[in-house]
């Protein structure tokens, strides 16, 4: 099926050069980096993550976001999903290499990456979280493609399949949660140290990730004359609307727990955020900006989302509406999440954390890898579509 | 065959390419490593021929009982007693990473990256 | 009895059981080797006793602040024979900071008992932080390749020949004793002792308690370096004979964060 990727019109061909030419820059940034060392980023021993690990955190979100789709689809026998519980698919695929690369792109010793192979450590939850994305990566591989192939036969795929669709499903839900163990598991740091983190990962990565599918359905509608069909949209915006809510009904009870208590620890990463923290006379706020743009989307999206005549009437505004609650929870987790929660620092000092140009290509240049595999996928999957309608 | 001008030029340039060591180095071959040994010292902890066909094992499994195990007893070989360590015992008889490691790693084009942490003796 | 009434006991039974299975395993997943837990009501010197792990040796420290308070000279001393010792590099750029041993704030090190009203000494003089040698180190949990791991001795190891450099220790070490080889530290080890290795970039380290000397029958460099001023004394908590116990049970000491279950092995007399 691969040819179909490789037969496209100027425009698929001018955007995969686009990206090609993000990826290819971040290819010189992380050789510079490899031979220095991580030296090259902003991290420093005191927050010891950047955005590597938060957009992998993310992304993890994003990748288990598509459970949404498949889930209705195949338990609850959602025929409208039918067309683009691929599209969840192959996101999830896109997104975790992207998690892959940010992590290889984090470690200090990438070429030791094997050692969690090597010797197994099952009470480091990071060692799990490789079992997990792994298992999710195979899972949608096989799904995904084994589907397809039924699909462009026009027959039904084989029932064994079936076994796996649903053992992907509690996957995805493992993967989010998983990945929320590796924080609210460690002790001394505060902000990550609550039992909601996990739930919460759950509810923004079922807003984030089918916001970002229904951008994608409405741009291949325009691009590639794929209709994912209204009735799938319509159930996918509500799905988006209560997940969307579910976590800012979690983030104020963070808020709620933090300052209703008032413990100086439980509010500091909060305060940092949101207002900026006062230390030794300096104010620390370099993260604040960030978390209003957070609110702000968050509002924007869920306005334009439940209002009926901006959602109904217009994919232009629908479209807004998704990106804007993909870009609030992109905002939320991977920024705010994991770089507040190293302030204050175990020794109760402040430092504040600036990515640098050569961090940030290669940042960038991952992303641009992810939407290249993404576009080709899609590409793959809305040939097979238009072969059958032929 | 269909595009067989193609194909063909292909296999060939894909063929001269899998084997540039073989034509770069043709005929010719460069000799033999000729590592320095120790004058002083006669013996070491195991046999000439398996410390060099093993000693790459010995060190790994030296680090595992010291670091890991907290195993750091000397080991006695004839009666002379030798710690298990690269830097505070191999290093102290052959002297000169470069005129023994080196020699053979080099010729063999392996890069060991014992010497990324531990230090050679100065020379 | 209906069926439905039957299969739910069972499927209830089979939960039970499968629960309380479960929580064993969790147990013994994160505490590694299935701690004895302490019953209610004991004193907390005994529940701390019956927490920590089994064997015949724990080396611990205690670290006397009034005496780095009265000579801070002896702070110099330690944090130099320990940097100089194990080739910790000293970088010009505070990004790349590497430390095994350090002086700050009384404040800094013990956030949990903020005072407003601090004398004037405990405000102004400084004192020595280390890795703490957990007995239950969040450290160890967190590592994927056991780079990082527990002697039977306490102490608290790196394995940088292992070390994949992910720093998921780090951000579990709830007292920042970590650091991260950011750069290749070489070139900023102002002298280099050729008895030991340094590191290599990529990897994470800390203090060792000086488990090279301390294994041979050795005391730790900081402690060397303060010599007879009894700052530091170092010493097996397993034994109930030894200096350390006496001095522990003569003075009252506190430990760094203490609430969150880790059990440092390094007491401070305040």
């Amino acid at each position: 099926m691969f040819e179909k990727a490789l037969k496209g019109n100027n425009y698929y061909w001018m955007w995969l050069a686009f990206l090609g030419f993000f990826i290819v820059v971040a290819a010189c940034c992380y050789l510079r980096q490899y031979f220095y060392g991580l030296g090259l980023t902003g991290m420093t021993r005191d927050v010891s993550w950047g955005i590597y690990i938060s957009q992998f955190t993310f992304l993890v979100g994003v990748a288990a976001g598509g459970v949404m789709l498949v889930l209705p689809y195949y338990i609850h026998n959602f025929k409208a999903f039918g067309r683009i519980t691929i599209l969840g698919e192959f996101l999830a695929i896109a997104s975790l290499l992207m998690c892959m690369m940010f992590i290889m792109a984090d470690l200090g010793q990438p070429l030791r990456g094997l050692n969690v192979l090597f010797h197994p450590t099952p009470h480091s939850m990071l060692f799990w979280d490789m079992c997990v994305l792994w298992g999710y990566l195979l899972l949608n591989v096989l799904c995904g493609w084994v589907i397809l192939t039924a699909e462009r036969k026009q027959t039904h795929p084989p029932k064994w399949i079936y076994f796996f669709v649903y053992l992907s499903i509690p996957f995805a839900f493992s993967i989010h949660t998983v990945t929320a163990m590796l924080y609210c598991g460690l002790p001394g740091r505060h902000f990550w140290l609550s039992a909601i983190i996990a739930p919460r990962f759950l509810a923004s990565a079922f807003a984030a990730g089918p916001a970002l599918i229904v951008v994608m359905a409405l741009i291949l509608k325009r691009v590639a004359n794929f209709d994912a069909g209204k009735e799938a949209i319509d159930k996918i915006v509500t799905i988006i609307t209560y997940a969307a809510i579910a976590n800012m009904f979690f983030v104020c009870l963070e808020f709620f727990v933090g300052f209703y208590s008032d413990i100086p620890g439980h509010k500091h990463t909060l305060q940092y955020l949101f207002f900026g923290l006062e230390h030794h006379g300096h104010i620390y706020n370099n993260l604040v900006p960030f978390m209003w743009g957070f609110l702000l989307l968050f509002l924007v999206g869920i306005f334009l989302l439940a209002c009926p005549r901006t959602r109904k009437q217009s994919d232009l505004w629908l479209g807004i509406g998704c990106a804007s609650i993909f870009l609030a929870f992109w905002l939320d987790k991977g920024i705010g999440f994991v770089l507040g929660g190293f302030v204050p620092t175990p020794t109760e000092e402040i430092v504040e954390y600036y990515p640098t140009f050569n961090e940030i290509f290669i940042t960038i240049g991952v992303w641009a890898a992810g939407f290249f595999i993404l576009t080709i996928l899609y590409k793959i999957a809305i040939g097979v579509e238009h072969e059958i309608e032929a | 065959m269909y595009d067989s001008g193609k194909i063909i030029p292909g296999l060939i340039i894909f063929v001269l390419f899998i084997t540039i060591p073989i034509w770069y180095n043709r005929g010719g071959g460069t000799e033999p490593p000729q590592p320095v040994l120790p004058k002083d010292a006669k013996s070491c902890v195991l046999p000439v021929a398996e410390i060099r066909a093993k000693h790459m094992q010995l060190l790994n499994v030296w680090r595992d009982e010291v670091l890991r195990d907290g195993q750091r007893a000397a080991i006695t070989v004839d009666g002379k007693k030798y710690p298990k360590s690269l830097m505070l015992n191999c290093m102290k008889c052959h002297t000169s990473k470069k005129q023994f490691c080196d020699t053979c790693h080099t010729y063999a084009s392996v890069r060991p990256y014992c010497w990324d942490c531990h230090l050679a003796p100065v020379e | 009895m209906d069926t439905n009434r039957r299969n739910f006991l069972k499927v209830a039974g089979l939960t039970t059981l499968a629960g309380l299975g479960g929580t064993a395993v969790v147990d013994r997943l994160v505490t590694g080797a299935g701690v004895a837990q302490a019953s209610a009501g004991e004193s907390h010197d005994t529940e701390q006793a019956a927490l920590a792990k089994p064997g015949a040796t724990r080396y611990g420290m205690v670290i006397d602040i009034k005496k780095f308070h009265q000579d801070p000279s002896l702070g110099e001393k330690a944090v130099h024979a320990c940097h100089q010792t194990h080739n910790v590099p000293h970088f010009p750029d505070k990004r790349d900071e590497i430390k095994w041993i350090w002086m700050t704030n009384f404040e800094n090190a013990f956030p949990e008992q903020a005072n407003l009203y601090q004398n004037e000494e405990s405000a102004t003089k400084k004192l020595p932080l280390m890795c703490n040698h957990c007995d239950n180190p969040p450290c160890v949990r967190a590592c994927p390749t056991k780079a990082t791991f527990r002697y039977d001795d306490g102490i608290v190891g790196m394995d940088y020949h292992r070390c994949i450099g992910c720093r998921f220790c780090m951000a579990a070490c709830p007292y920042g004793s970590r650091s991260f080889n950011w750069r290749d530290p070489r070139p900023f080890i102002e002298h280099i002792n050729h008895d030991y290795p340094t590191r290599t970039r990529g990897v994470v380290e800390k203090c060792n308690f000086c488990v090279e000397l301390v294994q041979a029958g050795k005391l730790p460099v900081c402690v060397e370096a303060v010599g007879d001023s009894k700052a530091l004394v170092f010493g097996n908590l397993n034994d109930p004979n030894s200096e350390i116990r006496k001095i522990l049970k003569e003075k009252h000491t506190i430990q760094r964060n203490p609430s969150l279950g880790t059990l440092p092995s390094v007491f401070y007399i305040v």
